[in-house]
């Protein structure tokens, strides 16, 4: 395995975001033009709740070095619910990362509505931040799934 | 083997300007299935449209990947283009690289490589694709109104006058609400009684209008076009058929002392009442929890003067149930309670009173007939001071952290009418800012200034104090010339905050509506959709949704009539077609997914199944009701057995997009 010691570690990180207020958020802050890193790449789901945390094993199987869950304020949910069972669902889940050694840095819920376009970019750039600083993540990833 | 287009957009420089565009299209050109990658300039344009659809008919295409703009904004617009070109319209995808990438990167090549990325994971996603149909759902032809205030009577006639049958439910013996209780209305200071009692009137005498007062709404079930809702009439202990309102029965009554709930408490009705005089439906009520008769069995003078024999002391609640296509939400607001103001001395003073109980002490219904007097001795008073923003724009729990957006204009109208018809009567008002946004608003409040030289001080009050002698004692600051002031009013008057009404959020529940930390309803949209809730078919008319006064409230109320006869008008509505589905051959029928389901889209039935013996069995699956289900994916992750899926946004699809992107 090569790894080039002079270029900066770039994390490759996979945001899921509600249709109704993370993605619109996203938008926001692009309309606006509040720059966040390259690194995050966005995937638009209906709600937060639609996340199953298969996607996010998923995720850092196949090599990401950090995942976060954007949905709307609790009690602000499109669907009503959707982000109660998201925030009880993922705090399950990422203890158990924790426990296998998936950092809690590498693992986010955040609540951004759709009018919050400058707390969404700041969450990236700060979620980038703290992701670089860990590192690559090799604890779940597949080796067999790295790109040649 | 699938045959996918894919289109790159430069959005003008919107995007060519940081992402490479060629290259992007030249890359996605190289993804397995590919069949034809372009760019072009204005995809959305009518000729980026035409490319579109003339590459899907040429190449024969089964998926479509544009790399534009964020599928919030156009996705509809490719959806329609594809579907004009045979096209089924839920196999196009969104790459959004406009607002998650060339607007919020600098880099050129770091911004291509994303959007490569991004539409990497499009093209994966399309690939599972299915085509989807949207079933449609009949509407019934009926509204609901759920509150009988001015939001709820002006929806309601707008509704009746398109011609479609209007039911509006009230909890109290009669419609009107809050306007009812005010005596003028800023800033034409004409008399809230004489505009809204026509209203009234008209909205009784409406051949499509039901008015169901005193009742509730207890139960809702259905989705939009076809809701069934259960309204309970409260028991009256009277025969509203054979009522006349003749008021005989509130005259003899020998139970006089029941705090009058309309006078806000200032004076007393009877037991047996009629709430005002131009009460619509005029008719009596007994307040079981005054009356003799209903309470220990001894009294009947209201039966026995009754002439039509209207009085029913075994009325019992009865229940309604009836279908609607579309339901309007007018619930409207209180005042706050000021028990936690101590500092205000509202519960241990008399003559400190509310703005809303000023209203009724100044209204010619009112307790004293029109003539301000101080509640503790009927005396005039002499020197009232206004304390602003009692409640609202607080940060500590015991407030409101909004604006009330009306006292300051009522505030100035009190003080205004005040100076009007006393002269002697010194007026302060006690203000953090003075909020005027409004025709007409500004020139209003500065006649109460100019004009009528109310005293407008900067600051807050920060005790009042009653005093042996009658008079009270009113500290405060005034920030402006930086000093402490005391003064001896007559009357303390607080505009307290408004929020809204206390039913509405076990009624947001049933309606499976939004409501945001303050508990009023939150629209689908700030600006594009103010009165439509995010539940299809639910709509939103006055302050449930916000605090406003009379003409925001009225232009909210036709405004949500229009939404709802836009609905009634269809006889058949197009369903989401993006929901959840579960594979019977696997459910266990766990019932895990119908627990998660905040719409109650999810049933349970016994299916015969073959079994690989040759034999048939009785099975216990889920079905999703697709006119029920919105799509949220809550019971996909809920499901033990991973059978539950949701169209458009499937398991797979979500998976081979995490693939793409980690690749």
């Amino acid at each position: 395995m090569q790894v080039n010691e002079n270029k900066e570690f770039e994390p490759l990180i996979v945001a899921f975001c509600c249709n109704w207020c993370s993605y619109a958020g996203a938008d926001l802050s692009g309309t606006n033009r509040l720059n966040y890193p390259t690194n995050v790449k966005i995937i638009r789901v209906p709600c937060s709740c639609r996340v199953n945390p298969m996607f996010i094993l998923r995720a850092f199987q196949r090599g990401a070095d950090g995942v976060i869950l954007c949905g709307c304020h609790p009690g602000d949910c499109h669907y009503t619910s959707g982000n109660y069972f998201t925030r009880r669902r993922m705090t399950l889940l990422f203890s158990m990362l924790d426990f296998l050694g998936i950092e809690r840095d590498r693992t986010r819920v955040e609540w951004v509505s759709a009018a919050e376009g400058a707390k969404f970019a700041a969450t990236m750039n700060e979620f980038t931040e703290a992701v670089k600083k860990l590192g690559p993540n090799r604890r779940l990833e597949d080796l067999r799934c790295r790109k040649q | 083997m699938q045959r996918i287009g894919v289109f790159v957009c430069h959005c003008g420089t919107n995007i060519a300007a940081t992402v490479d565009v060629k290259t992007v299209a030249e890359a996605l050109g190289h993804e397995p299935g590919v069949v034809i990658s372009q760019d072009y300039q204005y995809m959305c344009s009518e000729s980026g449209q035409n490319l579109v659809k003339n590459a899907i008919k040429e190449h024969n295409l089964t998926g479509v990947v544009i790399c534009s703009c964020s599928p919030r904004m156009h996705e509809n617009t490719f959806r329609k283009a594809a579907a004009a070109a045979g096209l089924n319209p839920y196999l196009v995808e969104i790459a959004n690289i406009r607002e998650q990438c060339s607007w919020i990167h600098k880099d050129i090549a770091t911004a291509t490589d994303k959007a490569i990325i991004l539409g990497k994971a499009a093209v994966a996603k399309v690939h599972l694709n299915a085509p989807l149909t949207a079933g449609e759902s009949p509407v019934a032809k009926r509204a609901l109104v759920i509150g009988g205030g001015i939001a709820g009577i002006q929806t309601a006639l707008d509704i009746a006058e398109a011609g479609f049958d209007v039911d509006i439910v009230e909890k109290q013996p009669t419609i009107g609400g809050k306007m009812a209780q005010i005596d003028k209305t800023f800033p034409t200071l004409d008399c809230a009684a004489c505009i809204l009692t026509p209203k009234m009137v008209e909205a009784s005498q409406n051949e499509h209008i039901t008015i169901h007062s005193f009742s509730e709404v207890t139960d809702v079930k259905g989705f939009v076009g076809n809701f069934t809702v259960t309204i309970k009439k409260k028991a009256c202990y009277v025969d509203e058929t054979k009522c006349t309102g003749c008021g005989l029965c509130t005259e003899k009554c020998p139970m006089k002392k029941v705090p009058n709930e309309f006078n806000m408490g200032l004076d007393n009705r009877t037991a047996v009442y009629i709430p005002f005089a131009q009460a619509v439906p005029k008719v009596a009520t007994i307040d079981p929890n005054y009356c003799m008769m209903l309470k220990n069995g001894k009294c009947g003078v209201c039966s026995k003067v009754c002439s039509v024999g209207a009085i029913d002391y075994k009325q019992q609640d009865s229940f309604i149930e009836q279908k609607y296509g579309a339901i309007v939400v007018a619930t409207g607001f209180n005042p706050i309670k000021l028990d936690k103001y101590d500092e205000f001395a509202y519960n241990q003073c008399p003559d400190v009173v509310t703005s809303l109980e000023l209203e009724r002490l100044m209204n010619a219904a009112g307790p004293n007939g029109g003539t301000l007097l101080r509640p503790s001795d009927k005396t005039h008073p002499h020197k009232i001071v206004f304390v602003q923003c009692v409640g609202s724009r607080c940060d500590d729990s015991k407030g409101k952290p909004y604006c009330s957006k009306i006292c300051c204009m009522y505030t100035a109208k009190h003080a205004m009418l005040i100076r009007e018809k006393y002269p002697d009567t010194e007026v302060y008002v006690f203000y953090i800012d003075v909020r005027t946004p409004g025709k007409n608003f500004d020139e209003f409040y500065r006649r109460a200034v100019e004009q009528y030289n109310v005293h407008y001080i900067k600051g807050m009050v920060g005790k009042v104090t009653p005093r042996s002698d009658g008079k009270i004692d009113v500290q405060a600051s005034d920030l402006l010339a930086d000093e402490q002031l005391h003064i001896d009013a007559d009357m303390v008057v607080l505009a307290a905050a408004i929020e809204p009404d206390k039913t509405a959020r076990p009624l947001a529940t049933m309606l499976t509506t939004q409501m945001d930390t303050n508990d009023f309803f939150t629209e689908a949209h700030p600006k594009l959709h103010p009165v439509e809730s995010a539940t299809a078919g639910i709509f939103l008319s006055g302050a449930c949704q916000g605090p406003k006064d009379i003409p925001e409230t009225v232009a909210q109320a036709s405004a949500a009539a229009a939404k709802a006869i836009g609905l009634l008008v269809k006889n058949s509505i197009t369903c989401n077609p993006c929901v959840a589905h579960s594979n019977e051959l696997m459910c266990n029928g766990c019932s895990s997914c119908e627990k998660v389901c905040p719409y109650g889209a999810i049933t349970y039935e016994d299916k015969e199944f073959r079994m690989p013996d040759r034999t048939t069995a009785i099975r216990r699956v889920a079905s999703v009701n697709p006119a029920v289900c919105q799509g949220c994916g809550a019971c996909t992750v809920a499901c033990p057995s991973g059978v539950m899926d949701l169209n458009g946004f499937s398991n797979s699809q979500i998976m081979a997009e995490v693939d793409a992107i980690c690749k």
